[in-house]
């Protein structure tokens, strides 16, 4: 079994009982931003995959948003708080929506991609910030989850929220692994490269591009269950464009080389933003976009090829680095 | 019949506003190629800048009038700046990259600008009235509408008619035709393109400026109307197609329109009325109502 697990995969394993245990061990804040930051890192993971195939989405935040919402709505019109039918509930509205835009999404490219994406999740930032039921602008709280009839209370609740949160992200990220190295996988980075040579090899780039932007949905959505569920609250700025360019700042920031990269990216920004905004909150996105100049102009691999770049001179293999989680 | 009218004249507003804004930006990615996300900063420096003249002339008392030229004054001095600044500092090193990086880039700079506002101006609101009342209002079938929102839409008329004459009719503009159709050859027949990029970015930069300077007195200028325009003034130009001067006109014009409606006729759509027609827009035309077919590459 071990044998056909590559270096990343055994590096995201080894990371999960790690990860596990430091619930136990870390102050609680850090925890939680962990914790937190396992949400948005899946959906910096799904902005990630689909910048292998060259298509950068300024609105992946559609899809947090709807995973959030919709984990939300059936546990506010419907009483339901089971944490796998919301998570279920969650992935399936965004498996729905991401097929059907799909069709239309899949015939654009580059900064067309970009902006129809974009445009996409603003219509329904519009469209929640204006129904009073769903709490407008402001949202609306999400119930304490409850595990196939156990509900824990205060401390177990979080710790078990935490636990199954990892065991999902983990196995989140070991299955997008597995997305980069199959062949659509590699058809995407032909895509990136060439799109109208691949069709001549008789490829469709339409479907490759299809099933990569439903996948990344389903990913992000997923982070926008495990998000809401821990803070409680889903509001419309999941879905706002600053949110969805947050997450494609920490995909360039960490680069698309290592499917860790997003991960650890996304928990080191949440710590960084904390300390940027308590210190000089004015200067925070000066900072932000300063950092991901310097990342586009001297690192065009993001912060990853560092690692990868490092192994490269000590071993001639080339192959990534096997860095456990945090 | 009332609500047609305040359709009509509110929907002539939004698109005069939009028009202005969204023009550079569309000019710039016309001549450069660069999808310009820093375009929602120079909007919010304009409008910063011209409510702070504002503000201080007001202060002395004097007479309103004068503050006519402040606002055409404070675009121009903040649009030469920044473009100048972003231009030079940054984006010449950038040339001949990858169209969707050069998004990232110009988001970074957005980023950056934001930020640079908050610091110069502070995080409090601005509020200067004074030019939109100047004039008083003037009653359209029985709706009072203040006579600054005309001088706006003719101020959007004009500079479009401009641009156009400019870009046309002009050597300059021929120019710069040239440069648009082919950067290699153009250089190589002695067109300072470099001066033409620049030049074409700075006067892009004054326009949104002047989009958010002519806007200032009428909204109370805060943090976050950057991040705004920028999707609004994308859905414009992608409408017309990007690149098109006379596409941003349309562009504007069916926001516009589509956005007074929805605020006449069903309020709660006003915010995602627009991105709806835009997504319509492109599910017909992917690349926008004016846009050139282009031959793929192999």
């Amino acid at each position: 079994m071990i044998k056909n697990l590559d270096r990343t995969e055994i590096g995201l394993l080894i990371a999960l009982p790690i990860l596990i245990i430091i619930a136990f061990i870390l102050p609680k804040w850090l925890v939680n931003y962990v914790h937190v930051s396992m949400g948005t890192g899946l959906v910096a993971l799904g902005v990630m995959i689909q910048m292998r195939a060259g298509l950068v989405s300024f609105g992946q935040g559609l899809y947090f948003c709807v995973g959030g919402y919709a984990a939300g709505m059936m546990a506010k019109f419907y009483g339901i708080t089971d944490f796998f039918v919301l998570l279920a509930v969650g992935i399936l509205a965004a498996l729905v929506l991401s097929a059907l835009l799909g069709f239309l999404l899949r015939r654009y490219r580059e900064i067309f991609f970009a902006m129809l994406s974009l445009a996409l999740s603003m219509i329904l930032f519009g469209m929640l910030s204006s129904v009073e039921e769903l709490g407008s602008t402001d949202g609306f709280n999400l119930p304490t989850a409850s595990y196939l009839g156990w509900s824990p209370t205060g401390e177990t609740a979080q710790l078990t929220l935490y636990t199954l949160t990892c065991i999902i992200a983990i196995g989140c990220a070991i299955a997008l692994n597995r997305f980069l190295k199959s062949p659509i996988g590699y058809i995407n980075e032909a895509i990136r490269e060439n799109e109208l040579r691949v069709e001549y090899l008789g490829t469709s780039a339409h479907k490759a591009v299809h099933i990569t932007y439903v996948l990344a949905a389903v990913v992000s959505a997923i982070g926008g269950v495990l998000w809401a569920l821990p803070l409680g609250h889903v509001d419309p700025e999941m879905t706002n464009w600053t949110t969805s360019g947050q997450f494609v700042f920490v995909s360039i920031l960490s680069g698309t080389g290592n499917i860790i990269a997003p991960m650890i990216g996304t928990f080191l920004l949440e710590i960084v933003r904390v300390y940027a905004v308590e210190i000089s909150p004015n200067t925070w996105q000066m900072i932000l976009g300063t950092v991901m100049l310097l990342t586009i102009i001297f690192l065009p691999k993001g912060l990853w090829s560092l690692i990868t770049r490092k192994k490269k001179a000590t071993r001639d293999d080339g192959a990534s680095a096997p860095i456990a989680g945090e | 019949m009332l609500t047609a009218v305040a359709i009509a004249v509110d929907g002539l507003g939004f698109a005069a506003w939009l028009f202005l804004s969204s023009v550079g930006l569309t000019l710039i990615y016309g001549v450069m190629r660069i999808l310009n996300m820093a375009h929602g900063g120079f909007y919010a420096l304009g409008a910063y800048s011209s409510a702070w003249a504002i503000g201080l002339y007001t202060a002395t008392g004097s007479t309103v009038a004068f503050t006519f030229l402040l606002i055409p004054l404070a675009a121009l001095i903040a649009g030469v700046i920044a473009g100048l600044v972003v231009e030079r500092g940054i984006l010449r090193f950038m040339y001949g990259r990858d169209e969707v990086l050069m998004v990232l880039v110009t988001y970074a700079i957005f980023l950056i600008l934001e930020d640079a506002t908050k610091l110069i101006w502070g995080t409090d609101s601005y509020v200067a009235w004074q030019p939109a009342f100047y004039f008083g209002t003037v009653e359209v079938f029985g709706i009072p509408y203040t006579v600054y929102k005309f001088l706006i839409i003719g101020t959007a008329i004009a500079v479009g008619l401009a641009l156009f004459y400019a870009l046309n009719r002009t050597r300059i503009g021929k120019l710069l035709l040239v440069v648009i159709e082919d950067r290699e050859i153009s250089g190589a027949l002695g067109i300072n393109v470099t001066l033409f990029f620049t030049a074409t970015f700075v006067l892009g930069a004054v326009l949104g400026a002047l989009g958010g300077a002519i806007t200032a007195p009428e909204i109370s200028v805060s943090p976050g109307i950057g991040a705004e325009i920028i999707v609004l003034s994308f859905a414009v130009i992608v409408i017309g197609g990007m690149g098109s001067i006379g596409g941003a006109m349309l562009g504007a014009l069916i926001v516009g329109f589509a956005r007074a409606a929805s605020v006449h006729l069903y309020p709660p759509a006003e915010l995602f009325s627009i991105y709806l027609v835009m997504a319509a827009v492109l599910a017909v035309k992917p690349y926008g109502l004016f846009a050139l077919a282009e031959s793929r590459k192999i």
